[in-house]
């Protein structure tokens, strides 16, 4: 017996005479002889719960997180504060250990909070129907593709160079299992430079704001996508969206992005969650769990999973989709965030983080030799050039309890010194202070070291 | 109590112009204008129709809803296929420490160790039990790992230049396995059952041929029974020079007794929400790692979590990410995959060790194989029977055929009938083979007390269905709501909560406000 299962011997004795069985062992007597492991695996034994909590305390010790240092990392996920209600609610353990809702009458807690969420992503992005999560971001992209492909049958992605490189990674693994081409847009002045389309793009898909911080066109993407018949795809950063033109005004078939940033912790990237929105047109070949509302035979309103023939298990091969298990507790954190932020919250929030981040670029950019990697508008993020090795400058400006952002060179090889830098809520004056005045000695210091002229 | 008239108000409906619970951080910048920041043109017309709602408010909506789901820390929760286990506290506070949940997953390695040596060693663990010893973490559920062996397929297949068209599954397969198959770019090939719940080898032989690139399987099947031809289906399979697939949905069956590398399995995805205890959330978050066999490992997806070599001077190794894969399918998703689910199951393979392990698949056998001969008594056999008269592993499935004929009582009904007993249902009308199918799978963490009163319960629903059927037809009466007009659901998709109130309505942004007219 182990402290997880409570079968004692005299149960396990009574058990097996109901069943007609003298041991345990003839129980397995199916899988054939030669297929047993006549060995126990070679993973030790069990601990007790204080040996298991400080073995896993003193791993989290060798991490340096948020709580370590002043941080700027950005690049898809951020160090937003998760308000104390959200623990508290979704550690309830009647959201965090039911199955996904497949018994309504007793899922109404859950189906609801769904319901909600779907509204919540469907006013952010402005479209009209929204699932009730995917897995995260990049995926919600490769999602997002395959909606198109049914949609139009064409052969060809073109995606900006300005979505997030794990999202173009990720539509690549399937688009080639598609039989699909993906074909990169680059970047100017920042922005998406949309090429001709032609007469085989299934979906034009940008990012917004783009991996650098920029604001997109939207609507000029989503105009000229349309014209050569193409959807368009928009994977969104959600709390930008509070300020910016929605996808939906701007004329995007399909939004999507990272939930992350409302509500849910880095947890060294994920589980966080994806979202999905749509136009109306869409609805049914959408992806994933969808919560509509209903009555019961008492006439009494209630919530239940819909346009389930969608669905893997019921369409089996034709479905829209293979997901099954998403990110409901995730989005639910995220329902709880906008609720806790709520209409005017959000609008607050959104535009505090635009003002740093405007801060934070002028004080940036005041470092001789550091310039601005675009001029393009920016919400929470900014890119730039530091004239000097980026890895050093980075490993310096740590050594000062400053991590400040994400070095562009793997990804963007034309931006070898390139930096991207991002800014919550978090992330006060004088952190930005702290960033400018370490990141100019950093400089500095390194290109002394390499004989940069400043 | 106050009557809960206003139960099923949305957040939204509890709205009220002016309410609030944030308060934002003080603007500690020189202000500038929002027209020089962000263009009037790049900008919403209107804000976001959020809630306007206080955090009293907001802690209350929630707790009051949560009130509204049964929940495994609750009851019994036999859902077949679904491993229902117990989900240990110690997960949540460890997944809380700061130095797990506020890590960035773009934390540079080298202030990263404690991370990816967890992960390492969980890839490690998990290689062990799979018996195929490379591992990628990334999948996020069990879904997203299907994929990735099929897309694995798929790229050992081309690295030979071979190109495959099919992919069998057997007529018991999750509904995710042919959908997969189809996202794969592959077309799905059924195989179908033999009298005994095995894979039919002979309709096996027919369709394995130099087109088929996988097949996958679950072992032990959806019908709770072990494939006893594994050793054919691995030659027939192998012997056309396709993929062998395991489905690691059931995986709680032999952890410890069985291993799938050992059955000549090339690629296994684990669902790390079923059988290593990350609680599902209401239907996520899950993780769906992969275990493949050498010949398999360079395609695996990009980046992978490697150990240096332990440094010659004695020093600590080094647990880096590795990009460098240039044989590999790529991303599936972002970053490294549901690092704080990869905590929770790490920590429950350090609390059992390997004889936990080998118990809980063991216990998790006997309860199945205790209930399922509790529910062989008089007055539940002849209604309920076994859909195979065999011992089963840990889960089994009953048919509902007998009942529907003799009592009009559907398996829907009985299902709906467990629900006024305080019980969630076994997973209904699957597998599609089984008539009337009711899939029970009630895991190790049970008490032989609770298997016992799910049997009577049973027993007494089809007592009362011999006297009553309308009982069980129109059941349940004690829930939250009872059954769900879900065709008219479909057929007038309502998705999201309407800006305007429904005609007649009552002020909804009054709290505890009367329930609105139909």
């Amino acid at each position: 017996m182990t402290r997880y299962t409570s079968a004692t011997d005299a149960d396990r004795e009574e058990m097996l005479a109901a069943i007609g069985v003298a041991a345990v062992e003839e129980l397995f007597e199916d899988i054939p002889e030669s297929l047993r492991l006549n060995r126990q695996l070679s993973l030790g034994d069990g601990r007790s719960e204080l040996e298991v909590f400080e073995e896993f305390r003193a791993l989290a010790a060798r991490n340096t997180s948020a709580e370590d240092e002043i941080g700027f990392l950005g690049a898809g996920m951020y160090d937003h504060y998760v308000p104390a209600l959200i623990d508290s609610i979704i550690g309830r353990s009647e959201f965090l250990t039911p199955y996904t809702p497949y018994q309504p009458e007793i899922s109404q807690g859950g189906l609801q909070a769904m319901f909600e969420y779907q509204t919540a992503i469907s006013e952010l992005t402005g479209l009209p129907v929204s699932n009730a999560s995917v897995y995260e971001g990049p995926s919600a992209v490769a999602a997002a593709g395959y909606v198109a492909k049914h949609t139009n049958n064409r052969r060809r992605f073109v995606i900006s160079r300005g979505v997030h490189p794990h999202s173009r990674e990720t539509l690549r693994t399937h688009a080639h299992a598609w039989g699909m081409e993906v074909a990169e847009a680059p970047l100017n002045g920042g922005v998406t430079e949309l090429p001709d389309l032609g007469e085989d793009a299934s979906a034009v898909i940008v990012q917004q704001p783009n991996f650098l911080g920029a604001v997109e066109d939207l609507t000029a993407v989503a105009n000229a996508a349309r014209t050569a018949g193409a959807l368009t795809i928009a994977a969104c950063d959600p709390l930008p969206l509070a300020l910016l033109k929605t996808p939906g005004e701007c004329g995007v078939d399909i939004a999507v992005g990272e939930g992350q940033s409302l509500g849910n912790r880095l947890d060294f990237g994920g589980p966080s969650f994806g979202f999905f929105a749509a136009t109306e047109a869409l609805m049914r070949r959408m992806p994933g769990r969808i919560a509509g509302e209903t009555t019961d035979v008492d006439g009494k309103r209630g919530f239940v999973l819909t346009l389930q023939t969608r669905e893997q298990h019921i369409r089996r091969e034709k479905a829209t989709s293979n997901i099954c298990t998403a990110q409901a507790l995730n989005a639910l954190a995220g329902v709880i965030y906008l609720s806790w932020l709520g209409r005017e919250g959000i609008v607050e929030l959104a535009e505090l983080m635009l003002q740093r981040t405007a801060y934070a670029r002028e004080r940036l950019t005041q470092i001789a030799g550091v310039t601005p990697l675009h001029e393009r508008p920016v919400v929470r993020e900014f890119a730039v050039e530091i004239g000097a090795p980026v890895g050093a400058v980075i490993a310096r400006c740590r050594e000062q309890g400053v991590n400040p952002g994400y070095p562009l060179w793997r990804e963007y090889p034309e931006h070898p010194d390139g930096l991207l830098v991002a800014i919550t809520e978090r992330r006060s004056r004088a952190d930005i202070d702290r960033l400018a005045d370490v990141l100019a000695a950093a400089v500095v210091a390194e290109r002394e070291a390499v004989g940069i002229q400043a | 109590m106050i009557a809960e008239a206003d139960d099923t108000l949305t957040i939204f409906e509890r709205s009220k112009a002016g309410r609030r619970a944030f308060v934002a951080p003080a603007l500690d910048v020189p202000p500038r204008s929002l027209d020089e920041l962000l263009p009037a043109e790049l900008r919403r017309s209107e804000p976001a129709w959020l809630p306007e709602v206080s955090e009293p408010e907001i802690v209350r909506h929630y707790n009051r809803l949560s009130k509204r789901n049964f929940d495994l820390d609750t009851g019994f929760y036999p859902l077949g296929s679904c491993t229902m286990k117990h989900n240990p506290k110690l997960h949540e506070r460890i997944a809380g420490l700061p130095g797990h949940a506020r890590m960035h997953p773009l934390q540079d390695p080298t202030r990263a160790q404690g991370a990816l040596e967890l992960m390492w060693r969980l890839q490690e663990a998990l290689g062990e039990i799979a018996g195929l010893p490379y591992v990628s973490l990334q999948p996020s559920a069990g879904s997203q790992g299907e994929l990735a062996g099929v897309l694995l397929t798929r790229a050992y297949h081309e690295d030979r230049g071979e190109r495959r068209t099919k992919v069998l599954t057997p007529d018991t397969a999750h509904g995710t396995n042919p959908a997969t198959v189809t996202m794969g770019g592959y077309e799905m090939v059924k195989v179908q059952s033999d009298a005994n719940g095995n894979v039919d080898l002979d309709d096996l032989r027919a369709k394995a041929d130099e087109d088929v690139a996988c097949l996958m399987l679950t072992n032990p099947s959806t019908l709770g029974l072990f494939e006893t031809g594994i050793e054919a289906i691995e030659r027939i399979v192998h012997g056309v020079g396709a993929t062998l697939y395991y489905d690691g949905a059931n995986l709680n069956a032999i952890m410890g007794i069985s291993r799938p590398g050992d059955m000549g399995f090339d690629i296994v995805h684990f669902n790390l929400h079923k059988s290593f205890t990350q609680p599902h959330g209401g239907g996520g978050p899950g993780a769906g790692p992969v275990a493949v066999a050498e010949r398999i490992e360079p395609y695996l997806p990009r980046p992978q979590v490697v150990r240096g070599e332990l440094g010659s001077n004695g020093s600590e190794p080094f647990y880096d990410l590795d990009y460098d894969r240039p044989k590999s399918i790529g991303r599936l998703r972002g970053f490294q995959g549901n690092y704080g689910v990869f905590v929770r199951s790490y920590a429950y393979i350090r609390s059992l060790g390997a004889p936990g392990l080998r118990d809980a698949s063991e216990t998790a056998v006997l309860n199945a194989n205790y209930l399922l001969a509790r529910l062989r008594q008089h007055g539940v056999a002849e209604y309920l029977p076994a859909a195979y008269d065999r011992l089963c592993m840990h889960e089994f499935v009953l048919s509902g055929e007998p009942m529907r004929h003799q009592l009009h009582v559907k398996t829907l009904d009985l299902a709906k009938r467990l629900l006024d007993h305080g019980v969630h249902p076994p997973t209904v009308y699957f597998p599609l083979i089984v008539e009337e199918a009711l899939m029970v799978e009630p895991t190790e963490t049970e008490t032989k007390e609770t298997l016992d009163r799910f049997a009577e319960i049973v027993a007494k629903i089809l007592r009362e269905a011999r006297d009553d059927p309308s009982v069980a037809q129109n059941a349940p009466y004690t829930t939250p709501v009872r059954r769900l007009d879900e065709a008219g659901a479909a057929r007038h998709p309502v998705v999201r909560q309407s800006k305007a109130p429904p005609p007649g309505a009552a002020d909804h942004s009054i709290n505890n406000g009367p329930v609105p007219a139909a």
